[in-house]
């Protein structure tokens, strides 16, 4: 029996008398390898293992997470949730969701799956990893004018097990890798910088990912790139064609689709905190959020994906399913308990960042399906306008509507032909108009599976993964600004 | 907890092997939280954990290892022991490390605030008592938070601190609300309910017709829990010595060109009077205050012991980040009474949203109006306004532009629960800006 299977059943044995139970056991093994301005960074290493208890009573539902993972510390947890879930009791939002509930003769959940890259992450030991990492350094470091540089490797491996007083037994693993490569260049007071995805590079697997994700070629080009960025003049300012790289396109989907169509936030529980939501429940199925080319997707089934899984922390089984088609929107990202609270279908998207916080509606992998053009069919559209690529800057209004996002580095483009690189490009819209100025969108083959590793929400406030795999996308008449 | 940690760090020392040393941090929370939408509860319950961050090194050789305990000795101490073990393997790939520094002459220092924290009941009963009969949406979490610090030098600190925070926001209807934050460390039934009030009682302005104004320069008035965004932001990198030697920092100007703020701009580190612990991850005790910005010309930075190594500069007490854990604004002279009188005509800001840098050479940045903000004609509430987008530069903002600070200066506890409760904290004023730049 695996280490939170284990722990799960020692909860099971000493469980309070409730309507319903879950115990989620979660333990995450991390290591941080990494190379700063030449010099090898202190190793850090992380071991964490704890349980979240969740107990409905009545009309009530309360939780208790602990790191006591003996017999009496999860029973003292469960006592602990037990008590707060009598103290909600009369007193919660809404009636409480009948999760794992069974139909006459439907057999409970059993799913036992681990997660298996292609290549190990100790395939190599951590001192050639160390090794390699250096020569990364070595490589950004391409002239006296980068004056910052650094190559980093992170590796977790985690195990959860979810068990239910319903009979569920959920168990999953994967190794989730987080590359990074950075270089600033500087002269006088002008610093730019340059990164491998800064932070949207995340992946589930091992070793792999890093050949998969061009990881151990990619130094020289944004050493070399920063240094390019340090002469090039400012963006330009004005309303023109924006073609987004993929890099910039995850950070876009998240802010302006993923956290607007999230049920919870729709339903107000998020106003004090992550903000509202400009989409209402009747917006469903008719409202026209992006042109007819926009297809968005749930899909926790992409090999690889940040958040790829087969049973959310609620225990719903996830699937697919198109949340934004042909430009319509059709469906929320909510759990179990936000549907149930709406009435409107949702996804499996209750998750939780750790052991100690509950779940709540996420975005897991949300993707916007591709296109039909190459990159230079896009670029070949463009009569004035300008590329930009690597997120370096977001910020979005609490309905998340008027956004204003910054790039690492832009191109011009004229007459459907690619010109001089721009610093400091910029760019603001409306989330509820740029979609629909979408006028084209990469091919399968320029796709790219990208996530990031702190999509920040919740009360407590939560940081977790979450996947997103896009094409370049084209939009018309977008407002474009540089630096000053 | 704290005798569990000491205990603990007496077992790493007695399985030490010649030439080893070793420091060891705490960080552990037994925290109520409630979250509440719409006056009633949404998510009710409590989290206790313990994390020790266990530091291992021989000569300059070194690595860490975070682990969970359980607070059950004998289960934490065979876990210790592993990670000793680990550790012990680890330096083996670990190469010498030119930059590391640490604190050999141990400075002890305890200290625990007495609980005057509210029973669980007390708190949920006082939250939903002042939502009742309003759209009131937030969050209470509670209870102690402990901090500690021991190393092979004999060195040992404690801190644990009885805090809670009451984050809510009164919704009129759409985005309309006004929000309000009780935080401390003794619980006041009576104070919380007259916050709670005086909330409530600002709703009424929010129910006027809403003014939308078009992009460009107004003259504006942030309130305190506003100018904590825009401080939250210069903290991102603003203050650190690796940022200032690395050219990275949003504050480049003033560090290469000289260009100042504000004569009445003074910021200052002041670990004395927050309630982040007072000493750090390497065992320096961090000094009572750091000036940072003094009249308007940059003074000191925020220096770890790494970065003084790799810069040759003296620590003066910050952790890793080089980020201030308890950031001082000197205030002015304006009265908050006169605020609106002060500000004239133009858009009272209660909070901001979502900033990051738009340009980060400029120290420009861009964020969203938030909650309770008003458009004040000849020092009168006029209406709400509709958000506004911002995008200008400190040196615009708290330069040229600056027209005046409150005397009255707020303390703000960080209400952050990523991971872990947060101890940190700012004491702002409230400022009067002109030309602040709106575009969107």
């Amino acid at each position: 029996m695996s280490f939170a299977a284990d722990i799960a059943a020692r909860f099971a044995a000493a469980a309070p008398a409730c309507d319903f139970w879950s115990v989620r056991v979660m333990r995450g093994t991390s290591e941080h390898l990494g190379v700063t301005r030449g010099v090898v960074d202190p190793i850090g290493l992380s071991e964490d293992a704890g349980a979240m208890i969740t107990v409905h009573s009545g009309t009530g539902m309360g939780y208790a997470a602990t790191s006591d993972l003996s017999a009496l510390g999860l029973q003292r947890a469960g006592a602990d949730a037990l008590a707060w879930a009598k103290r909600a009791a009369g007193r919660m939002v809404a009636p409480l969701p009948r999760l794992g509930e069974k139909s006459a003769g439907e057999k409970a959940v059993r799913h036992d799956h681990d997660v298996q890259p292609r290549t190990r992450w100790d395939a190599i030991s951590r001192k050639d990893k160390i090794g390699r990492l250096r020569e990364q350094a070595e490589r950004l470091k391409r002239d006296a004018r980068i004056v910052d540089w650094s190559a980093s490797l992170s590796f977790t491996d985690e195990e959860s097990v979810l068990a239910t007083s319903q009979g569920d037994f959920i168990r999953r693993s994967a190794g989730i890798v987080v590359p990074g490569l950075n270089a600033s260049a500087s002269d006088g007071t002008e610093t730019q910088t340059r990164t491998f995805g800064r932070g949207g590079v995340i992946r589930q697997g091992g070793l792999d990912v890093l050949d998969d994700v061009g990881f151990w070629t990619a130094a020289p080009r944004i050493g070399e790139e920063a240094l390019e960025l340090l002469a090039a003049p400012d963006c330009p300012t004005g309303a023109m064609d924006l073609l987004l790289a993929a890099d910039q396109m995850y950070i876009q989907i998240h802010e302006s689709i993923g956290h607007p169509l999230e049920l919870d936030r729709i339903l107000g529980d998020e106003r004090n905190y992550a903000g509202t939501s400009f989409v209402t429940l009747d917006m469903f199925g008719a409202y026209q959020y992006g042109s007819k080319l926009l297809n968005v997707t749930f899909d926790p089934g992409v090999a690889g994906e940040a958040a790829s899984y087969a049973y959310d922390d609620d225990g719903t089984p996830a699937q697919k399913h198109f949340l934004i088609q042909g430009g319509i929107l059709q469906r929320s990202l909510g759990g179990a308990f936000s549907q149930s609270r709406a009435n409107i279908a949702g996804v499996a998207n209750a998750r939780a960042c750790s052991w100690n916080r509950p779940a709540i509606d996420r975005m897991a992998n949300l993707n916007v399906e591709a296109g039909e053009s190459s990159f230079d069919d896009l670029v070949g559209q463009i009569e004035n306008g300008v590329t930009m690529e690597t997120n370096v800057s977001w910020s979005i209004d609490d309905s998340r509507n008027k956004f204003q996002f910054g790039c690492e580095r832009g191109r011009l483009i004229k007459n459907g032909k690619l010109g001089a690189v721009v610093k400091n490009p910029n760019y603001r819209g409306i989330s509820a108009t740029f979609w629909r100025n979408l006028k084209g969108l990469g091919n399968a083959g320029t796709v790219e599976v990208l996530g990031t590793p702190n999509c920040g929400k919740g009360e407590p406030n939560q940081a977790i993964r979450v996947g997103h795999a896009s094409p370049p996308g084209l939009f018309g008449d977008v407002q474009v600004f540089g630096g000053g | 907890m704290q005798e569990q940690f000491f205990a603990l760090a007496d077992v790493v020392t007695a399985h030490l092997q010649t030439g080893e040393g070793y420091l060891a941090r705490f960080s552990g929370e037994v925290s109520d939280f409630v979250r509440f939408n719409h006056s009633a509860v949404r998510q009710a319950g409590a989290v206790t954990q313990r994390y020790l961050t266990l530091e291992l090194f021989r000569g300059t050789r070194h690595a860490s290892q975070t682990i969970t305990l359980s607070g059950h000795h004998s289960d934490d101490v065979s876990t210790v022991r592993a990670a000793v073990q680990t550790l012990r393997d680890v330096l083996s790939d670990t190469p010498e490390d030119p930059f590391f520094l640490i604190n050999t002459a141990p400075q002890s220092s305890a200290r625990t605030m007495p609980n005057r924290l509210p029973t669980s009941d007390e708190a949920v009963d006082a939250v939903l008592r002042a939502g009742a009969g309003h759209d009131m949406v937030g969050f209470y979490a509670g209870g102690p938070i402990h901090r500690g610090f021991a190393n092979s030098f004999g060195q040992r600190n404690w801190d644990t601190v009885n805090a809670f925070t009451t984050d809510l926001s009164y919704y009129l209807a759409g985005d309309r609300a006004v929000k309000m934050n009780h935080a401390g460390s003794a619980w006041d039934a009576a104070a919380f309910a007259a916050k709670a009030d005086s909330a409530k009682a600002r709703l009424a302005a929010l129910a006027r017709p809403a003014k939308t104004v078009a992009p460009g320069g107004y003259r504006v008035f942030l309130a305190p829990a506003a100018l904590e965004e825009v401080m939250g932001m210069l903290s991102w990198g603003g203050f650190g010595l690796a940022e200032h030697r690395t050219a990275t920092t949003p504050l480049i100007k003033m560090v290469e060109q000289g260009v100042t703020l504000n004569v009445a701009v003074t910021l200052t580190e002041n670990i004395g009077e927050g309630l982040a612990p007072g000493f750090q991850d390497e065992g320096f005790v961090k000094p009572a205050s750091v000036t940072l910005i003094d009249g308007g010309v940059y003074k000191d930075c925020l220096i770890s012991p790494r970065s003084a190594a790799e810069f040759g500069a003296a620590q003066n007490g910050a952790d890793g980040s080089e980020s201030p854990l308890a950031l001082d604004m000197k205030g002015g002279s304006l009265k908050e009474t006169d605020v609106l009188t002060a500000l004239g005509t133009g858009v009272y800001v209660g909070n901001l949203w979502y900033l990051n840098y738009s340009d980060r050479n400029a120290c420009r940045m861009t964020g969203m109006t938030r909650f309770a903000t008003f458009w004040v004609e000849n020092g009168e509430i006029v209406a709400p306004l509709n958000v506004m987008r911002f995008d200008d530069t400190v040196y615009r903002m708290l330069g040229a532009n600056l027209a005046g600070l409150t005397s009255t200066c707020n303390l703000l506890l960080s209400s952050d629960t990523y991971e872990a409760r947060s101890t940190r904290s700012m004491r702002l004023p409230g400022a009067v800006i002109d030309d602040f730049r709106m575009t969107l």
